[in-house]
């Protein structure tokens, strides 16, 4: 039966995530996204799952991984100032590939900013946050729809490629209330993470199958018993100092995920084929740009958008294929210019424009119409 | 010819440990699995957790789930594990540092909510694995490399803080009383609700040698003569005190434990579904 | 109807933000496309709140207010605040308000909105349900039953009652414009 509600970007959130799987939920209160934990707390124990309100962000970071650790699916979310604090966290799920999934609802920062203020400007934390040399996913949903579908996503990518996944949302989104269809009998895929089957291997927490990109999981409390660090590791999860072996990690580590781009990238285009002037957008900002688009085209201006839906990795081979017609590309959102920086890596032979926002407010239809229309 | 104890709870084959001569936190560590042994818990069944430091070394030679986690995290990391999987049997082995600086506000909060994990702190009064930095249990006027004229700090008792804060179970070890000791680990492990034993270990390498205690047996020797009870402690004035160390249980209390009353609530609404 | 901004303004405690979202409810309901946002901040608590809502036939862009051709104020603050280059804006006020003389807009309404929720309905809180319904049958949006749909779905059991008073009471206010 298909059924349309109203509902908030972050509710959407939760109800995509028990969709997935997720039964575990630990966080900490954080304007704007606290709606998050909230309806997490109401809602899981509704289906078996345990939330909890940890005692800090790091504590949160800690508890979810916990839990994922030891086989359950496990979602935490945030905003900027606790983004920061669960850092060190992420780099240690990213080293010991335990999936989890970690919800940012950006908002205007440095530091506590403007707490109830959209931005976006958390897209290079996303990516860098962590110390070390690591691979990270990041997906940015521009609508209520999409915090249901690519929460999922969200999901099967965390466990398909054991990482932590980083759900980039930002408070328009977040806040916004808008109809979502569901639709009891649609088929969704929910991919679960890859159980070991070799005996021989049994004993190996790190070993790669053959044919696989990552280790594969057993079921903590039978059989055998791992051991899991932060530290350079080989396959039998113990400590190491071998540098071969502390090398082979990261590089595998970079490459369970570079290798796999085609699987895990997605993008939304629309009118770029023959569009002269292309604005890069994401998340909320679509939103924006969406409406600026439709008013340009009415006034017969060739005017299309490219959103970048996977952050990270940023879909730089999607971007390079725009048609020869588009001669301008205008990245469109709210921080000094952070995708800006990926798009001038990878576009080279086109004019970059630019239009920015840090001062909390949503970039409007007209200041994109604005910008197109003085292109030259 | 390692005992049976050892084949069965170590991973041999990970063994000599990194620890330095002397050190206590191997007896400890054995304390530990002679508790787990007593009580015959399932092996497959206990899973522990520890953060960085010394002490969080013990994860990589203990033949259970090991997890090494990120410094000062391991109860938060351990609340996860426990939430998630309440079937499980979890331990946390921390240090000083790890557990009442940098991660002492997970210590107080899991206290507090009394979830059902034993914490077994290894506390040597240093920071050793970096080198000898003053931790929150070196007693003020003793040295270490970032407390060159002095620790002008003032030391917390892990275990009152534990109480303090709500534990249901507390105690306090010494490695010398490893019989002792490990009855003590033996009731934190048997205790339904959130315990932590707080273990007096010995660092002669690090706080041994910068204040001049002698070598490892000249500390051990002095941990034997210069332990009292909790009752004894009471009757002593603060500088009586001073120098002791304390062997026995603080705290023996029954609340309800944190993830069987979550369990009621998942119940509760499972029978309203009905 | 091709598309309808609407902005609600009054202070935080009036459940301005309630009114939008029964309203985006409704649209829903009634099976259009809305958005719906609001103002988050301190003053959502006793200070200047507001909060928005666009319904429209049409898929919904920019989820923000950026002319509104509706706009309600239940306290003179709130007017004086958003009630500037309303030209195409219908305006609508509490009666208990100042509207200025050189106030120019498409239509003014003054309604007795928050008079109406203490003495007819008998509670001063259940004025946002009036002005959701005033609003409603003011702009001819949704069915009064699809709106008392609405209304269910976010007040708390028990109040059913007192709410669908209010909702009459709304409705027939505004059949005095």
């Amino acid at each position: 039966m298909k059924n349309r509600v109203l509902m908030q970007g972050n509710e959407a959130v939760v109800e995509g995530a028990i969709k997935a799987g997720m039964r575990f939920f630990a966080g900490y209160p954080i304007t704007p996204s606290t709606e998050i934990a909230e309806q997490s707390a109401v809602r899981l124990p509704q289906v078996g799952g345990h939330f909890i309100q940890m005692e800090d962000e790091i504590g949160s970071m800690a508890a979810v991984i916990g839990a994922s650790a030891v086989g359950t699916k496990s979602m935490t979310a945030t905003s900027g100032p606790g983004f920061s604090l669960k850092q060190e966290n992420i780099g240690y799920a990213c080293m010991t590939e335990i999936p989890v999934v970690i919800v940012d609802v950006q908002r205007s920062g440095p530091s506590t900013g403007l707490p109830t203020s959209p931005s976006q400007s958390d897209v290079m934390q996303a990516r860098w946050g962590t110390h070390g040399d690591h691979s990270i996913i990041a997906i940015s949903p521009s609508s209520v729809s999409e915090c249901y579908n690519l929460i999922i996503r969200a999901f099967n990518l965390a466990e398909k490629y054991r990482t932590p996944v980083i759900f980039l949302m930002d408070e328009i989104v977040g806040h916004l209330r808008e109809g979502i269809e569901f639709d009891d009998e649609a088929e969704v895929e929910i991919i679960e993470r890859k159980m070991k089957q070799r005996p021989d291997t049994l004993h190996l927490p790190y070993h790669v199958c053959e044919g696989d990109d990552v280790p594969r999981f057993h079921l903590t409390g039978y059989d055998i018993r791992y051991n899991i660090t932060g530290l350079a590791h080989g396959p039998d999860g113990f400590p190491t100092n071998n540098n071969e072996v502390a090398g082979q990690l990261v590089t595998r580590l970079m490459k369970k995920i570079e290798n796999n781009i085609d699987d895990i990238v997605e993008v939304e285009e629309k009118f770029c084929d023959d569009a002269e002037t292309v604005i890069v957008c994401y998340g909320g900002t679509k939103r924006s740009v969406m409406s600026a688009v439709e008013e340009l085209r009415a006034k017969g201006k060739k005017v299309g958008y490219f959103r970048p839906i996977t952050i990270w990795p940023f879909p730089e081979k999607q971007l390079s294929a725009l048609p020869k017609s588009v001669k301008n590309i205008i990245v469109a959102e709210h921080n000094y210019g952070q995708i800006l920086l990926e798009v001038e890596r990878v576009i080279k032979d086109r004019k970059i424009g630019f239009v920015g926002k840090v001062d909390g407010t949503v970039i409007t239809p007209s200041e994109i119409v604005k910008a197109v229309e003085e292109v030259k | 010819m390692a005992s049976e104890l050892i084949m069965k709870y170590m991973r041999e084959e990970h063994l000599p440990h990194i620890w330095c001569p002397g050190c206590g936190h191997g007896i400890l560590m054995r304390d530990v699995a002679q508790a787990v042994k007593n009580l015959g818990i399932d092996q497959e069944k206990v899973c522990l957790v520890s953060g960085i430091g010394c002490a969080s070394r013990a994860a990589g030679y203990m033949d259970f789930q090991t997890m090494h986690t990120t410094h000062g995290r391991a109860i938060a990391f351990a609340t996860g594990v426990k939430m998630a999987r309440p079937d499980l049997e979890v331990i946390v082995i921390a240090g000083d540092g790890d557990v009442a600086a940098i991660g002492g506000n997970h210590l107080i909060h899991a206290a507090r909510r009394n979830i059902g994990i034993t914490v077994i702190v290894f506390n040597n009064d240093i920071y050793g694995m970096t080198g000898g930095q003053y931790s929150p249990t070196t007693p003020t006027g003793e040295f270490g490399t970032t407390a060159p004229y002095g620790n002008i700090d003032r030391p917390f008792d892990i275990a009152v803080l534990a109480a303090a804060a709500g534990a249901s179970y507390v105690a306090k070890g010494t490695a010398y009383h490893a019989q002792q000791t490990i009855k003590l680990i033996e009731d934190g492990l048997r205790h339904k609700g959130f315990s932590l034993i707080d273990c007096a270990g010995i660092c002669a390498t690090y706080y041994g040698r910068k204040n001049k205690k002698g070598s490892a047996v000249d500390m051990m020797k002095y941990q034997r003569d210069n332990t009292i009870t909790f009752e004894q402690a009471k009757t002593m004035s603060r500088e009586e005190r001073s120098g002791k160390f304390i062997l026995g249980k603080l705290v023996e209390d029954d609340f309800p434990e944190f993830s069987d009353e979550y369990q009621k609530i998942i119940d509760r609404l499972k029978e309203a579904k009905k | 109807m091709s598309k309808m901004e609407i902005r609600l303004a009054g202070s935080g405690g009036q459940g301005v933000i309630l009114a939008t979202i029964i309203l985006a409810e409704a649209a829903i309901i009634a099976g259009k496309n809305t958005a719906q946002s609001q103002s988050y901040g301190p003053e959502a608590r006793g200070g200047m709140c507001k909060a928005e809502v666009i319904i429209s036939d049409e898929q919904i862009g920019f989820t923000k207010v950026t002319k509104p051709t509706f706009l309600l104020a239940l306290t003179q603050a709130s007017l004086d605040k958003y009630a500037v280059n309303v030209d195409d804006c219908i305006v609508m006020a509490d009666s208990s308000l100042d509207i200025p003389a050189s106030l120019k807009a498409k239509k003014i309404y003054a309604l007795p909105i928050l008079e109406t929720a203490r003495t007819e309905v008998g509670k001063a809180f259940t004025a946002n349900i009036v002005a959701v319904a005033a609003i409603n049958a003011a702009l001819g949006l949704v069915s009064l039953d699809d709106l008392e749909k609405a209304v269910f779905r976010h007040i708390p059991k028990g109040t059913e009652e007192i709410n669908r008073k209010a909702l009459y009471a709304g409705e027939r206010l505004a059949k005095t414009i």
